[in-house]
């Protein structure tokens, strides 16, 4: 099944997020049965709309001093950071293509998380009844979408420098006490996030057919 | 009457939770219009409306569970 990829490089949650709303539209319409997009973002964090901030522990003014904005997002899950670094990978899937099945898509999801951690030589691993993907006790890559009409978006980031961890420590991570790792850190070893990008839309591709 | 039903959603999973309803009791609502956003694991979803109507009741509201095949509120259809 062809797949829409379109990469943003470096850029504002606010226009992604407008990108994903086109590219939904597209799919909707049906001009599309399957669309991603891949980005990195400059500071942000973003909260689920229907929880709001109570995990953010940053006061606004310590926010606004360090120039992130906050989001209220349709997403499940809590509070997430991001932040460059990050490889940020939203797909807008029309699951009708698929499998009309809302865990099968969040398991696919964390599969192909795994295997592109793999290839850069980490072993990443599910935890029971959390989502997202870790590195032992630490998490590595965190996952929170939206169905609508059984059309995905929002969707996953995967921390792949150590530039930036340091932000987590603004929120409760998902709204829990964790401990955050990226792929940098563990390997010790500098990472490209280009090629790292490259690697895994050819996985997302290639498991997309 | 028409019954609002939570769909099935995945193999082997039968709970979600109601997070929002876009509508209160009493108010018009139109088929296919969002009614209610519930929430499974890290992904939110809709329910669209089953028809047209005003939406006389709802049974499960907001920061309820539900499994699937359960009732979550009544449509009088116009």
């Amino acid at each position: 099944m062809p797949l829409k990829v379109i990469d943003l490089g470096l850029v504002d949650f606010e226009a992604a997020w407008a990108k994903q709303k086109e590219l939904f539209r597209e799919v909707q319409e049906g001009d599309l049965r399957a669309g991603l997009i891949v980005c990195q973002h400059y500071p942000v964090i973003t909260v689920n709309r229907r929880i709001g901030r109570k995990n953010i522990l940053a006061s606004q003014e310590e926010l606004k001093n360090k120039g992130i904005a906050v989001y209220e997002v349709e997403r499940g899950g809590d509070v997430t950071y991001h932040g460059p670094g990050q490889l940020i990978a939203y797909p807008v899937f029309n699951l009708n293509y698929f499998k009309k099945d809302i865990h099968w898509f969040l398991r696919y999801l964390e599969d192909l998380i795994i295997r592109s951690l793999s290839d850069a030589g980490i072993k990443g691993e599910r935890s029971n009844g959390l989502t997202g993907v870790w590195v032992g006790r630490l998490k590595i890559a965190s996952i929170g979408i939206a169905i609508r009409n059984w059309i995905t978006f929002h969707g996953l980031s995967i921390n792949v420098k150590n530039s930036d961890l340091t932000n987590f420590s603004l929120i409760r991570p998902c709204g829990m006490d964790i401990m955050i790792t990226s792929i940098e850190s563990e390997t010790g070893l500098p990472v490209s996030i280009g090629e790292f990008k490259q690697r895994f839309v050819s996985l997302l591709k290639g498991a997309s057919k | 009457m028409t019954k609002i039903v939570l769909p099935q959603l995945s193999e082997g999973i039968q709970k979600a939770t109601v997070s929002y309803w876009y509508f209160k009791t009493g108010e018009k609502v139109n088929a296919k219009d969002d009614l209610v956003e519930l929430t499974t694991d890290k992904a939110t979803f809709n329910l669209p409306s089953p028809c047209s109507g005003v939406l006389t009741e709802i049974s499960a509201s907001e920061g309820a569970t539900v499994n699937v095949g359960d009732t979550l509120g009544l449509i009088q259809e116009s």
